[in-house]
């Protein structure tokens, strides 16, 4: 993992490479689209301005991944545990990703407010899925011959969930973790757009209204960054925890 | 000990097994052994009640019982390690799961680990020792279900020929210092001779006992002893009879 990705790392280089060049040649003004090297410019040099904003959004998809993850396990484990229940809840699960969060946005900050909370709920909603469904998978993924076992040894429903059932798991629930820190960001800045004082995406709507494009690029990029830093450290625990991979 | 009473087993019509019976006495060293694909293992599995038995009965020292789930330690054919614990907390799982006391079941497992050559690999996980290693933790497994009778399902068909001489040795072990009943399962003409005490032959499709072969001769054995060389020549001459018979 601590190798660059070369082919990418090239087509990054291109991409900046042909935009940086493209502005500049073709003369676009910096309100309509600024240059990359004018973007992480701005990125660094506005940090001030950005990092408290930027705080904010953070704790939101922190809270939102946390309180997904709290939820997400009991779910699961019930689901698994019984299936009646799993038939039951399966349709609501999928109709969560169907909602569109944009609608749900609004009505949010009404009944949340214009604070941290809605916000929150938001990143929640779009990221319980993914790892609620993907630690369900795993549980079932556990291969019937060990269940056999724990079975011969007369293990008990908790013995077998923390013994067997949830290490077998694991790789599954961080990949579905994986994806939901990638997206919980979105959850975070739509519900900003909507109705928020502080924030990533507060600061967006705001410099976006100043056509102050470059700072609502940079504001993306700090995003980014951060959906990026989580990814990595999401990584970097699940190394530490399955040690035996 | 054990009195297996013309019990049946099929598959969605096809019948693996039916009216078979075993006798397993107390102490005794027994061994099935018959052709790959002819119902060894689903035979133990309908004893120890991974699945029901159609039909059938079961006496244990005596008294019906439904399975052998509680009165039997089972070997199932793969080594089946977890591999997120260490080789001394998977010898451990059956003392765990049975809320055994566990300073004892450690001490216990602590002796197996030493006696069966394990010494210094306690926090070694699965996939960091040889095969044959693997096998003898999973042997500690099984003796730490504290059972009389053993089902061992091809405990060494997964290893080199080698490593199945040191491990032989190792089974006997189980009869002689361990006091345990086996009933094992190979398809290993020659390992049979050499560990058993009795010797079950088992025809193909639907399987049932085409001999039964008692072994007085002390162990270790010789491979070259007359006796045995006439056995061996027996059962084989069964075996392929039993393939020429079978259809398509
Ligand atoms: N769960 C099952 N469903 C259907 N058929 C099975 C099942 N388990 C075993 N069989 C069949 O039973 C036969 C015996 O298998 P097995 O007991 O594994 O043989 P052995 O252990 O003697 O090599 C095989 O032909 C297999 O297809
Ligand atoms: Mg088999």
């Amino acid at each position: 993992m601590n190798r660059v990705n070369l082919p990418a790392a090239i087509l990054v280089v291109l991409i900046l490479g042909v935009w940086e060049a493209a502005v500049r040649l073709l003369d676009v003004p910096l309100f309509i689209l600024p240059p990359p090297s004018c973007i992480v410019w701005t990125a660094l040099i506005r940090a001030p301005l950005i990092f408290p904003h930027a705080l904010v959004t953070f704790s939101e998809i922190l809270m939102g991944v946390g309180l997904a993850v709290i939820t997400a396990i009991p779910l699961a484990v019930v689901m698994f545990a019984r299936p009646a229940l799993e038939k039951a809840f399966s349709p609501f699960l999928v109709a969560s990703q169907a909602i569109p969060v944009f609608a749900l946005a609004p009505l949010l900050v009404v009944w949340l407010g214009y604070g941290m909370a809605s916000k929150v709920f938001m990143a929640w909603i779009i990221i319980f899925f993914p790892i609620c469904v993907s630690l369900l998978e795993g549980f079932k993924s556990c291969d019937p011959e060990f269940r056999i076992l724990f079975r011969l040894m007369g293990a008990s429903f908790f013995n077998t969930l923390t013994l067997l059932y949830w290490p077998w798991a694991l790789p599954r629930f961080f990949a579905g973790l994986k994806v939901g820190v990638g997206v919980a960001g979105i959850g975070a800045v739509i519900g900003e757009w909507v109705g928020a004082q502080k924030g990533l995406g507060f600061f967006m709507i705001q410099s976006n209204a100043r056509l102050r494009v470059d700072l609502v690029f940079a504001a993306i990029l700090w995003l980014t960054a951060m959906g990026l830093a989580l990814w990595r450290l999401t990584g970097i625990l699940e190394k530490i925890i399955i040690k035996w991979k | 000990m054990l009195q297996v009473c013309s019990v049946k087993k099929s598959f969605k019509g096809r019948t693996v097994f039916s009216n078979l019976d075993l006798f397993v006495e107390q102490g005794r060293f027994h061994v099935m052994i018959g052709p790959s694909g002819c119902g060894k293992s689903t035979l133990l599995d309908g004893l120890t009640g991974v699945f029901p038995l159609d039909e059938g009965s079961l006496l244990w020292k005596g008294k019906s019982l439904e399975d052998l789930r509680h009165h039997a330690a089972y070997m199932q054919q793969k080594d089946l390690l977890l591999p997120w614990f260490s080789l001394l907390e998977n010898a451990l799982l059956p003392a765990r799961t049975s809320g055994q006391d566990m300073k004892t079941a450690k001490e216990t497992a602590g002796r197996l680990f030493e006696r069966l050559g394990l010494k210094g690999y306690e926090s070694h996980y699965a996939r960091q020792v040889s095969g044959g290693m693997r096998q003898r933790c999973a042997l500690v497994r099984t003796l730490m279900f504290n059972r009389d009778l053993i089902l061992l399902d091809e405990p060494l068909s997964a290893l080199d020929t080698i490593t199945r001489q040191s491990l032989q040795s190792l089974l006997l072990l189980l009869q002689t210092e361990f006091k345990k009943t086996i009933l094992m399962i190979t398809h290993d003409i020659e390992e049979a001779l050499s560990l058993a005490d009795e010797i079950y032959l088992l025809s193909t499709r639907p399987m049932s006992v085409s001999g039964r072969y008692v072994l007085t001769l002390p162990k270790p054995r010789s491979d070259h002893d007359p006796a045995l060389t006439a056995m061996k020549a027996d059962i084989l001459k069964k075996l392929e009879g039993d393939l020429n018979h079978e259809p398509g």
